[in-house]
């Protein structure tokens, strides 16, 4: 297995897990819908209780993701985690309360009682889709920072990532370009985890509600992900040439997916399923569009992670300083490791199996207020 | 206080955070699956009962050591923006394969366990309860691997074109996987969990003794409890004898911080509390032969001969040699373009010095001493409780076994109070083991000064403020409701 295979691989598998979360992510946007006014306290459980059986998945696929990433492209971890320290200080404090919040918000004990815990997993279904939504558009707007091996020779300032900006990341929201993507996630999760719960759920007034939701929302959604997908395809973006050296070329993103059809199909097929998933659900009866919407957002999201890494991009560019962007080629890790996690890799498919199987035996009936009502086992 | 000493602060307090939840865990998970096996081999309902009561003490403690560990992965490169480049390519694969093989399989089958008892099969719920702490035990596997090569750096080169550390081989990741440091580290972290485990379950069933309340309910729980905790007490003695020795082998300061040693030798002395020791006990249990050498710290300072007859040069010395190091991966750097021979010849000077390089980070020789006061009291402290509660587990186990717990106030009463101490006892081991490597984040090859982001400490200071009031409200919601569930008593028939 030659390098940049390896890389390339593991490139892969990053846009994997990055499609895979952001389908997860499904758990977020459905607890927004905790906040709809037409549901009874009954039905908000009913929703905790529903995305309470699968929050762990979705946790888990971001710590996974974070893991690979660290193992696999190494100075961007060093880069972007150390250098936007308060993205992602928040994002992790938003899903820090969502882990606590299943199991503390129904307990008498719980010092502050139930509502404030609502409010965390609503909270958590804004931030986490928005600012993971707007880190991932950095990824084409770029980023303040300067990487300098030397450093670490230098007793003084030995730190070999810095950031150039003292908002230590906050400054990427002032990047309208990313933003955009940012709140079109935000409005797909939230149509997402309304067609989970339609497939997840028995009850007349949440399917309702829930079909509401998704006609409200996708207007927002269409509007911001069709505007930065419009900017994305004429902006110009970070190239790299075969020696590394990264400059600017006018529609690099665009000459992507027109010198990758295969990525310009999965782009395309990807956002038609999308689309399938949600107007039988939001318009007619469908209740099963959580499907055909989760694995078009997958695909969707892994085409946007090869736009930006694959064919001579550099995924993660410095504004500051050009030379500084990060390619899947100078942030890798060493062949070696590449090559003993591309085995280890090979257990996934029976991860996702298992994982499979547990899902269907969990989800063989949907909830029911009278479960909800009478179990023991519940949030 | 600097950016470094924040840093430090941060990923200590939450280190310890998480260790209050995780071991409980680890314990309670073989004390459930143990308690459902019975119930489905039996199929007498009250051992479900009792295995359902056990899980809501779990899930508690679950949800909040995920929501510490989150912080602690990302720490690595919020914190350690350098180290995570410096050894992203070594440490970060255990890391990824916890995720990949570990994580999913407790957060798949612990959904399975909690929610699935009238929605799957007896078979495949008892499967997901054992799969659980078969998960949360793969996963204290990688992440020990992962601190098992902070503590001894198998496997590894440095590239100075790269500027990390990076795995020499591809056989090399077999070293890090089955480095001895890893894996006495293993058995001790998880054996002491199902000491705590086993502690906890005896302690909550004495309560319920005292209150004359469930009394079959607590003399079974204490029955399993005991036994799951005594066979975790051997191993973690087990264990931290071959610590010991790995201690003394790879990180010989550390042995010689928790000894307070200043000068060591052949058959030297074990200190059990200042003034009171046992002659020739130290270089027996560092070594395993009384007349092994056993360094101090000055001897670490002043440079020694090994039981090998390897010469360790002074510290002053790696110093020297480090800098040495750092100047020619400097001049390397520099030349490597346009100057091919100059860059060989620095590559050169490089390579016979890079095993030193990360002392040559350090203002003075001194700073290789990490606190000798903490780690000499916390390693008395984890031993000293550890024993106490090996033998408190032995005392009412026995009388569990021989049906004669009866009525004895005072041992209920002892064995609630060994809760807290467990606790502190865990706390205490991973004081010895952290702080003891102080300053290496990596032994030997980086600093803490060097490892980390280049933050200011303000802003450190904030976030460990903010995560110690979060991680602070967690525990005390966490205690409440424990002490809600417990008052509230199993489901059991109170007999």
């Amino acid at each position: 297995m030659s390098y940049t295979f390896l890389q390339n691989y593991w490139w892969f598998l990053i846009s994997l897990l990055g499609g895979l979360l952001v389908f997860l992510m499904f758990v977020q946007g459905a607890n927004l819908h905790l906040g709809n006014r037409s549901l009874s306290d009954l039905q908000k459980r009913m929703i905790l209780n529903s995305t309470g059986r699968k929050w762990e998945l979705t946790f888990t696929t971001l710590v996974t993701f974070g893991g690979a990433f660290f193992a696999s492209f190494p100075l961007f971890y060093s880069t972007s985690f150390g250098g936007a320290y308060w993205v992602w200080v928040l994002i992790l404090i938003s899903f820090v309360f969502q882990a606590v919040s299943y199991e503390f918000q129904n307990k008498n004990e719980n010092l502050i009682g139930i509502q404030p815990f609502r409010v965390f997993l609503m909270i958590n279904g804004l931030l986490a889709p928005l600012l993971i939504g707007t880190a991932v558009g950095t990824f084409f707007t770029g980023s303040p920072f300067t990487v300098n091996r030397a450093a670490i020779a230098d007793a003084a300032a030995p730190v070999i990532s810095t950031w150039d900006s003292p908002w230590h990341g906050l400054e990427a929201l002032g990047q309208f370009h990313a933003v955009l993507l940012g709140c079109a996630l935000m409005f797909l999760t939230a149509i997402l985890g309304a067609l989970y719960l339609i497939n997840n759920i028995e009850d007349e007034t949440i399917i309702r509600a829930m079909r509401r939701s998704i006609r409200v929302a996708v207007i927002p959604f269409l509007f911001f992900f069709l505007g930065w997908l419009t900017i994305l395809l004429m902006r110009p973006g970070f190239a790299v040439d075969a020696e590394g050296t990264v400059y600017m070329e006018a529609g690099k993103y665009l000459n992507n997916l027109l010198q990758m059809p295969v990525v310009l199909i999965l782009f395309l097929v990807g956002v038609v399923l999308v689309l399938a998933g949600i107007l039988p659900s939001g318009y007619g009866q469908a209740r099963k569009g959580i499907w055909l919407s989760g694995i078009g957002t997958v695909m969707t999201v892994m085409a946007v992670f090869f736009i930006a890494g694959y064919n001579g991009t550099a995924y993660y560019p410095s504004t500051t300083d050009l030379q500084s962007s990060l390619t899947i080629r100078n942030s890798s890790s060493s062949p070696f490791t590449l090559q003993v996690m591309f085995w280890v890799s090979l257990l996934i498919p029976f991860v996702v199996a298992y994982i499979a199987y547990a899902w269907r035996q969990m989800d063989k009936k949907r909830i029911t207020p009278d479960e909800i009502d009478k179990t023991e086992h519940k949030y | 206080m600097d950016v470094i000493f924040w840093s430090r602060i941060q990923f200590a307090m939450t280190a310890a955070y998480h260790w209050l939840f995780v071991p409980l865990t680890l314990g309670l998970a073989f004390v459930m699956a143990v308690m459902e096996t019975l119930y489905v081999v039996k199929k007498d309902e009250f051992w479900k009962k009792t295995a359902q009561f056990w899980m809501k003490i779990f899930a508690v403690n679950f949800a909040v050591g995920i929501a510490t560990g989150i912080i602690l992965e990302f720490e690595f490169g919020t914190n350690w923006s350098n180290y995570s480049w410096f050894v992203g390519d070594m440490f970060g694969a255990p890391l990824a394969i916890e995720g990949i093989l570990a994580f999913f399989m407790e957060a798949t089958f612990f959904a399975v366990m909690f929610f699935g008892w009238e929605k799957v099969s007896q078979r495949f719920h008892l499967v997901s309860t054992w799969l659980t702490g078969i998960g949360a035990t793969i996963s204290a596997y990688w992440i020990l691997v992962a601190n098992g090569w902070m503590q001894n750096p198998v496997g590894t080169v440095f590239n100075p074109d790269t500027v990390r550390s990076e795995m020499a081989t591809a056989q090399a990741f077999w070293e890090v996987v089955t480095n001895p440091v890893a894996v006495s580290k293993f058995f001790h972290s998880v054996t002491s969990g199902w000491v705590t485990g086993g502690v906890f379950v005896v302690g909550v069933s004495c309560w319920f003794l005292l209150q004359k309340r469930q009394q079959k309910f607590a003399r079974k729980s204490i029955l399993i409890g005991s036994i799951v905790g005594l066979v975790g007490s051997v191993a973690v003695m087990l264990s931290g004898d071959s610590s010991g020795v790995h201690a003394a082998e790879f990180q010989p300061m550390k042995l010689a911080a928790a000894e307070g040693l200043e000068d060591g030798g052949r058959r030297a002395a074990f200190t059990i509390v200042p003034g009171v020791k046992i002659p020739g006990m130290l270089s027996i249990l560092a070594t395993h032969d009384i007349d092994g050498f056993v360094p101090g710290i000055n001897d670490i300072l002043k440079g020694y001969t090994d039981n090998e007859g390897n010469v360790v040069p002074s510290v002053s010395e790696k110093m020297q040699r480090g800098r040495t190091a750092l100047d020619a991966l400097a001049t390397y750097r520099a030349k490597k373009d346009t100057d091919p021979e100059a860059a060989a010849a620095a590559r050169a000077v490089l390579e016979k010095n890079v095993q030193y390089m990360g002392y040559g980070h350090l203002e003075k020789p001194e700073d290789v001493i990490p606190p000798v006061g903490v780690v000499f009291w916390a390693f008395r402290l984890m031993i000293g409780l550890g024993m106490l509660m090996m033998l408190e587990l032995l005392v009412i186990g026995f009388l569990a076994w021989k049906d004669r717990l009866g009525d004895k106030k005072w041992l209920f009463v002892l064995a609630i109070a060994c809760i807290p101490l467990v606790y502190i006892c865990g706390q205490a081991g991973w004081i010895v083991a952290e702080v003891g490597r102080q300053p290496w984040t990596i032994q030997g090859l980086l600093p803490v000064n060097v490892a980390i982001s280049s933050l200011s400490a303000g802003a450190v200071k904030t976030t460990f403020f903010l995560f110690l009031a979060i991680f602070t409200l967690f525990l005390i919601i966490e205690i409440r409701i424990m002490l809600g569930a417990i008052k509230k008593g199993p489901q059991t028939p109170n007999e």
